[in-house]
């Protein structure tokens, strides 16, 4: 057993933890966060997407004591059922899930896709390195490491540029 | 309440709440992960520990040994279930092979065991160290190599293995245009991003299993089967479902041997399906081989119709019944359809989002643009050339409940901007793309099954229903809120909707895309016996009395029904029951899909540019879940056409690319706008919801639209799904390709 300190959703964590211990199963088995789906557990689907120190990574390809004192937010962290996130909510009018076990995932994909395009960093559909900017096609692109199988793909769009929308206003 | 004669005007008919789009009720729940799914249970076992599968590592054979020694001294280890152990199992009705094996094998990935440890790391661990010594024997794994053994399966789900009307050979020898070709589809995997998953719990002789299923009472009545034990004694819980598109229709592997687990080492034991066990361990939607013939005058009427398939599936399957749609799509006074079931020792057949038609179109419907091609019709009009509005099997004498394929096909066109399509393929060049145009009808049978609800009001007026009909994605939560909104003249906001309980209602669950029209039919009868009870309590006449605003009114009259159902709360039960509409009415679903294409000049990738379809299946309960079944159905006809497949092993006989780095399913990249008409249409004779099934009709047809884009893009034909770069390259020379 390993001693693990995280801070998930602005609290403190402090675990003792089989080393062998994934991230995305310290969140849904010992945390009992069970928002973050384990769609694969092999970095294929993208349903366990957390964003750590900012960055959204697969939590099911990463350990737990892999990241002793790192800032975790996780789908919980992002809003409740009565007080939505925007991008939460916008998958919410736009009908951006269907079965909604994807859904955390690409959530918190979606947020930090627009942290990224906001911080300049370009993918492989930008055609300026200089010039960063939301388009659908870099969200798609962005997007593509969360697989819908339900497929409610345009949705997922339409309320991704609902919520960049927002933010430019 | 049987429904045995036409829906006359009703409750539902003044369409208040039901077809108006709504944003889902359980949207909240599922975009803060709050909505509790199979594996999520800590609320209901606490205590649960953990079951790790092991798969048969070959696909035909027996065991000989197993030896557990190791697994069983390994930390954590809490017990460990396999056929020696696991006392006396039957089989589910709807199991083909056991979903525990040994010491017969029966196909590769099969479960032969269950490590239970105190946490999952310990028996995923635990579970490598178990040693199991096979006898493999010999099995048929090629569908081609076994054609010829193919038989006629017996008349089963999709209808008899042959139908015929006047004389197809004779009629098709004669024919001044005739279309003879063959097509394949491969296997294809449902990869809902949920893999099967159970929590079991034992309480004396009581199981409860939160497992996801779509059709609990099935499953209930299977485990309980398997299990040897009364059905009552079974509880399964499913209020939410990670996706299911048939994969989740039966009991698994999961179910089973989550509740074998927990009754070896006396707790909750929790079992998911790891990934890449899924495509072999569970069913898949089975490969196919098929032969489309059709006779045509030059006019591309159809005198001539044929279309041949031969599936396989381990001893006891049935088949890929791809002829279903050739049975009733086009007109033609001589027909022929049949399928062959050859034996195959690979992983279970099953159903898969449109068992049948998904695939038939795939073959019929580039068939049909043959056809358009070889009479130098436009193939929207020669569609609209073949409609026909009776059973053309059976003659006027049965006619269609609602066809509203040429307003489809007419209207779908217009919206598309058809007309800019270039005839001619290889034709149109933008860059370094080819582009091209591509049409398919889309037609899927309309199901109805026997569905029943209760439904409840409390003192102040707030609704509850409770059957154990699923949403698996479908929006089942929301059309039976809106349905009961409607019936009892409250808001949206005033229903409460709990799902997918075996100790509700048995309700139709989902599958076949028959569990909207028929679950809201079962609470539109739970909710005409509320209302009678509501109507007496006020000393109204329950024919009179109207339900609008929380109260019910009768003339000048009116009273709050909260006040009505008093404290205690009023509750009425029933379950719509169908009569014989369907058998004399032919009930289906029609649609016309249309798809522009771009492929690369030099490596022939394929990327769809457009995507846009009309569709006519009765009332549409909420437009705006219903526009999303529909274009995630049509993007995983995309799938189908360009990329799914299941490679397999024919020598070791398993599916190659288990899991979702391998086996290729649409991401967001691969999809553009994707436009959706829903022509007004209401069919009384389908249910008094007036509503048909659209949760497959979308997949139906959409593959074949982009196959014939390509076509029409680049000249090239190809009749082998997935149509991928390879294919195309190979057939390169000559070709619009560079």
């Amino acid at each position: 057993m390993v001693a693990v300190e995280l801070n998930v959703n602005g609290r403190e964590a402090h675990l003792q933890l089989d080393p062998r211990t994934t991230l995305l199963d310290t969140l849904r088995e010992h945390l009992h966060l069970t928002g973050t789906k384990k769609g694969c557990d092999h970095g294929q689907c993208g349903a366990c997407t957390v964003i750590v120190e900012g960055r959204r990574i697969n939590s099911c390809l990463t350990l737990a004591v892999m990241h002793q004192g790192d800032k975790v937010t996780t789908i919980e962290g992002l809003g409740t059922p009565e007080r939505l996130h925007p991008m939460q909510r916008a998958f919410v009018t736009h009908d951006g899930y269907q079965c909604g076990y994807c859904t955390p995932g690409q959530i918190c994909s979606a947020v930090a896709v627009l942290e990224e395009i906001e911080a300049g960093i370009p993918s492989h559909a930008t055609d300026d390195l200089e010039k960063v900017a939301f388009s659908d096609a870099e969200v798609r692109e962005r997007m593509s490491g969360n697989i819908c199988r339900c497929a409610a793909y345009p949705n997922i769009i339409a309320a991704i540029r609902d919520v960049a929308g927002e933010d430019k206003a | 309440m049987k429904f045995d004669s036409p829906a006359t005007s009703n409750p539902i008919d003044r369409g208040r709440v039901v077809g108006i789009p709504q944003d889902r009720i359980d949207g909240p729940a599922k975009v803060t992960g709050t909505a509790p799914y199979a594996y999520e249970r800590h609320d209901a076992a606490p205590s649960a520990v953990y079951g790790w599968i092991v798969g048969s590592a070959i696909a035909k054979g027996r065991i000989k040994a197993i030896d557990s020694q190791a697994a069983q001294a390994a930390p954590g280890v809490l017990g460990i279930v396999t056929h020696q152990n696991a006392g006396p199992l039957d089989k589910g009705n709807m199991n083909t092979a056991h979903l525990l094996g040994g010491p017969q094998i029966e196909h590769f990935e099969q479960a032969v065991a269950l490590v239970i440890a105190d946490t999952l790391e310990n028996a995923r661990d635990a579970a490598r160290l178990l040693r199991i010594d096979y006898a493999p024997e010999k099995g048929r794994f090629d569908l081609a190599a076994e054609m010829g053994s193919a038989v006629a399966p017996e008349t089963g789900f999709g209808g008899p293995a042959d139908t015929r009307a006047g004389d197809f050979d004779a009629a098709f020898a004669r024919a001044p245009v005739r279309i003879d070709q063959r097509y394949t589809t491969p296997d294809q995997s449902h990869a809902m991003l949920e893999p099967h998953a159970t929590t079991a719990a034992w309480n004396g002789d009581q199981l409860t299993l939160w497992t996801s299923n779509q059709m609990v009472s099935w499953s209930a009545g299977d485990l309980a089967k398997t299990l040897r034990i009364p059905k009552e004694n079974v509880r399964l819980v499913s209020p939410y479902i990670g996706g299911g598109f048939g994969a989740k229709l039966f009991l698994r592997a999961d179910a089973l041997l989550a509740a074998l687990g927990a009754r070896t080492v006396g707790r909750p034991v929790k079992v998911a399906i790891a990934r890449p066990q899924v495509p072999n361990n569970t069913t898949h939607r089975p490969a196919t081989i098929q032969r489309v013939r059709i006779g045509a005058n030059r006019n591309g009427v159809i005198d001539a119709i044929a279309h041949d398939v031969w599936s396989g599936d381990l001893p006891g399957g049935g088949p890929e019944t791809a002829a279903q749609q050739t049975r009733l799509l086009y007109r033609g006074d001589h027909r022929l359809t049949t399928h062959r079931l050859a034996t195959l020792d690979l992983p279970e057949g099953n159903a898969m989002r449109a068992p049948g038609e998904a695939v038939g179109l795939l073959a019929l419907e580039v068939a049909m643009d043959e056809l358009a091609e070889a009479c130098n019709v436009d193939p929207v009009e020669l569609r609209i050339r073949n409609d026909v509005q009776h059973d053309p099997e059976v003659g006027p004498s049965r006619p269609f409940s609602s066809r509203k394929f040429v307003e489809c096909l007419r209207q779908g066109a217009d919206r598309f901007g058809w007309s800019r399509r270039h005839p001619k393929p290889g034709q149109v060049r933008e860059g370094r793309w080819l582009v091209g145009m591509g049409v398919a009808s889309a037609f899927r049978n309309n199901l109805v099954a026997r569905s029943g609800a209760r439904i409840g009001v409390d003192g102040k007026g707030h609704v509850t229903v409770e059957t154990d009909m699923t949403d698996i994605g479908t929006g089942s939560y929301t059309i039976i809120a809106q349905t009961a909104a409607e019936m009892l003249g409250v808001p949206l906001a005033a229903v409460t909707v709990r799902l997918g309980d075996s100790r509700f209602p048995a309700s139709s669950g989902s599958g076949g895309q028959w569990g909207a029209n028929s679950s809201t039919s079962g609470v539109y009868a739970a909710a005409w016996a509320l209302r009678g009870k509501l109507a007496e309590k006020a000393g109204f006449a329950p024919d009179q009395a109207v339900f609008e605003d929380g109260m019910i009114r009768q003339g000048n009259q009116s009273k709050p029904i909260g006040s009505l159902a008093g404290r205690e709360g009023l509750w009425a039960e029933d379950q719509i029951e169908f009569g014989d509409l369907a058998k004399r009415y032919a009930q289906a679903t029609f649609g016309a899909h249309f798809c522009e294409v771009g492929v690369d000049i030099d490596t022939a990738e394929v990327r769809v540019r457009r995507m846009g379809g009309a569709f006519a299946a009765g009332r549409i309960l909420n437009p705006k879940s219903a526009r999303s079944q529909v274009i995630g159905a049509m993007t995983m006809g995309v799938g189908a056409a360009l990329m799914e497949e299941l490679s397999v092993d024919t020598r070791f006989g398993f599916f190659v690319n288990h899991d979702m780095a391998e086996y290729l399913v649409p991401v967001h990249a691969d999809i553009p706008e994707q436009d959706v008409l829903f022509l007004d249409e209401l069919d009384d004779k389908s249910s008094p919801m007036k509503a048909k099934g659209v949760g497959e009709l979308g997949i139906c047809g959409a593959g074949a639209a982009v196959a014939n884009a390509i076509y029409n893009a680049t000249g090239i034909r190809l009749r082998d799904y997935p149509l991928t770069i390879d294919k195309l390259l190979e057939r390169g020379e000559g070709s619009a390709l560079a």
